[in-house]
């Protein structure tokens, strides 16, 4: 990708640059009062977003939604591939071609990794991966980006502890590469079978960086200033009883944040089942249903810069 | 007198130099099976002038295409070509291990869209020669069981 964003597909944090990164969030940053219906835009009138979720996603598909209409545009598409040609056969390919036939962006959620890469390729229009299996999930990682720069003032330096489910988890896989390319202090906490992938560590150690693994959050949780839970995801278990073995494991309780610095903020994807008592929504280091907002103002730069405004 | 292991072909294509032990799998990527119509030579584990051992393929009335000379690299990459037409070497060469492939083998990864009937051929940029390392361009996946995913 080059500097300019018009035109370009969205796929992989990997391939956006620090600059072009930053940009998304400056410009993410001018969305705010527009997402929060304090003002007015129609900056994408009469553009038409193709939103196509071969998987259910609410929060990515509401916010994708959400921005598109902050922005004057309209939104078409289907939120699960019941019913849809897709469901008679059709390879992602042909759904494509089609949609981008009838819309000037396309933002797909889709099982198989890799499916946004092909999309890309079958597409004129730009294409923004909204996840692809447990491949990548770019948006969520700019939303995570913006959450942690608006809320610490910067992401570099800061000591980000990311526990949960490390291995199936797509967002952190795309959250930690981010992170190593702003110079953040990393820690995964995971149960051994759960940890990170070898070769994402081995990318984000090529940054130079040391990536610290342990099996306990509450061993890391006093050093931390942005602490980000995951969901251990029932659905990526082949076996339930692994399954039940390492939920609940890794639950963060108001007990535990006595230990926390002050200033230290908790983080979450969402949904979250068991691993945040609720009890910790009421406490000052929650930030998860910010987070949840900021996926608005993100997907509204997002959608600005690939069709050629904000530039 | 000089002792021939395997006398000389007169046409076809001499895959020397190929690593030990891997004179097999070389055999296999370029579709040599058992219904092969001209006559096919392996050595395996034969002493090289360099003091080390290597295993070597000869083909006859058959000169390899570009693509299964990618296939060749990657498995093994000092292996040299060696043409022959009417007994002497035409064209003599080592093979390179390409910086991108595309269609010769597939992704590991199960769960990858090229694994999945859709109408593209399986990309990968080499991310290291040796041993090789080959990332999807769909799904990042680095596969490094090169021989076993050949298509």
């Amino acid at each position: 990708m080059s500097g300019s964003f018009r035109g370009s597909d969205v796929v992989s944090v990997r391939d956006l640059s620090r600059e072009q990164i930053e940009r998304v969030l400056t410009v993410a940053e001018r969305m705010v009062p527009i997402a929060r219906g304090e003002e007015k835009s129609d900056e994408l009138s009469g553009k038409v977003l193709g939103s196509l979720f071969y998987e259910p996603s609410t929060r990515t598909r509401l916010s994708f939604e959400a921005a598109m209409t902050r922005l004057g545009g309209r939104t078409l598409g289907f939120d699960e591939p019941k019913g849809a040609s897709v469901a008679k056969g059709e390879t992602l390919a042909d759904t494509i071609r089609m949609v981008d036939a009838y819309s000037d962006v396309i933002v797909l959620r889709h099982p198989q990794e890799g499916a946004a890469r092909l999309a890309g390729h079958f597409a004129v229009n730009p294409v923004i991966n909204a996840g692809d299996g447990a491949g990548q999930h770019p948006t969520q990682t700019l939303l995570d980006l913006f959450t942690i720069r608006k809320e610490k003032g910067g992401v570099d330096g800061n000591h980000v502890v990311i526990v949960g489910d490390l291995k199936y988890g797509r967002t952190v896989h795309s959250l930690s590469e981010a992170l190593s390319m702003f110079g953040a202090k990393l820690t995964f906490v995971a149960p051994p079978t759960l940890q990170m992938p070898r070769e994402q560590i081995a990318h984000i150690e090529s940054k130079g960086l040391e990536p610290t693994i342990s099996s306990s959050l509450e061993e890391v949780l006093a050093d931390a200033d942005v602490l980000y839970m995951t969901r251990i995801q029932k659905e990526r278990f082949p076996d339930p009883a692994e399954y039940q073995k390492v939920a609940g494991a890794y639950a963060l309780t108001r007990a535990l944040l006595r230990d926390a610095k002050d200033d230290m903020i908790v983080m979450h994807p969402l949904p979250r089942v068991n691993e945040i008592h609720p009890e910790v929504d009421g406490t000052p280091h929650a930030r998860y249903f910010e987070q949840a907002f900021n996926g608005v103002p993100v997907r509204m730069a997002l959608l600005s810069l690939v069709l050629g405004g904000s530039e | 007198m000089k002792e021939f292991k395997v006398t000389p072909i007169r046409n076809g294509t001499v895959i020397d130099h190929i690593d030990v032990g891997m004179a097999l799998k070389v055999l296999r990527i370029i579709g040599v099976r058992g219904d092969v119509s001209s006559t096919v030579s392996v050595l395996i584990h034969v002493p090289s002038k360099k003091g080390t051992w290597k295993d070597i393929v000869k083909i006859e009335d058959r000169e390899l295409d570009p693509k299964e000379l990618d296939k060749v690299a990657l498995i093994s990459p000092d292996a040299t070509i060696n043409i022959i037409r009417d007994y002497n070497v035409a064209e003599k060469f080592v093979v390179e291990v390409p910086e991108r492939v595309r269609a010769i083998m597939k992704c590991s990864n199960p769960g990858c869209i090229t694994n999945k009937n859709e109408p593209v051929e399986p990309e990968f940029v080499v991310e290291a020669k040796r041993p090789p390392a080959l990332r999807c361009v769909y799904c990042d996946r680095t596969t490094t069981d090169i021989a076993e995913n050949l298509v």
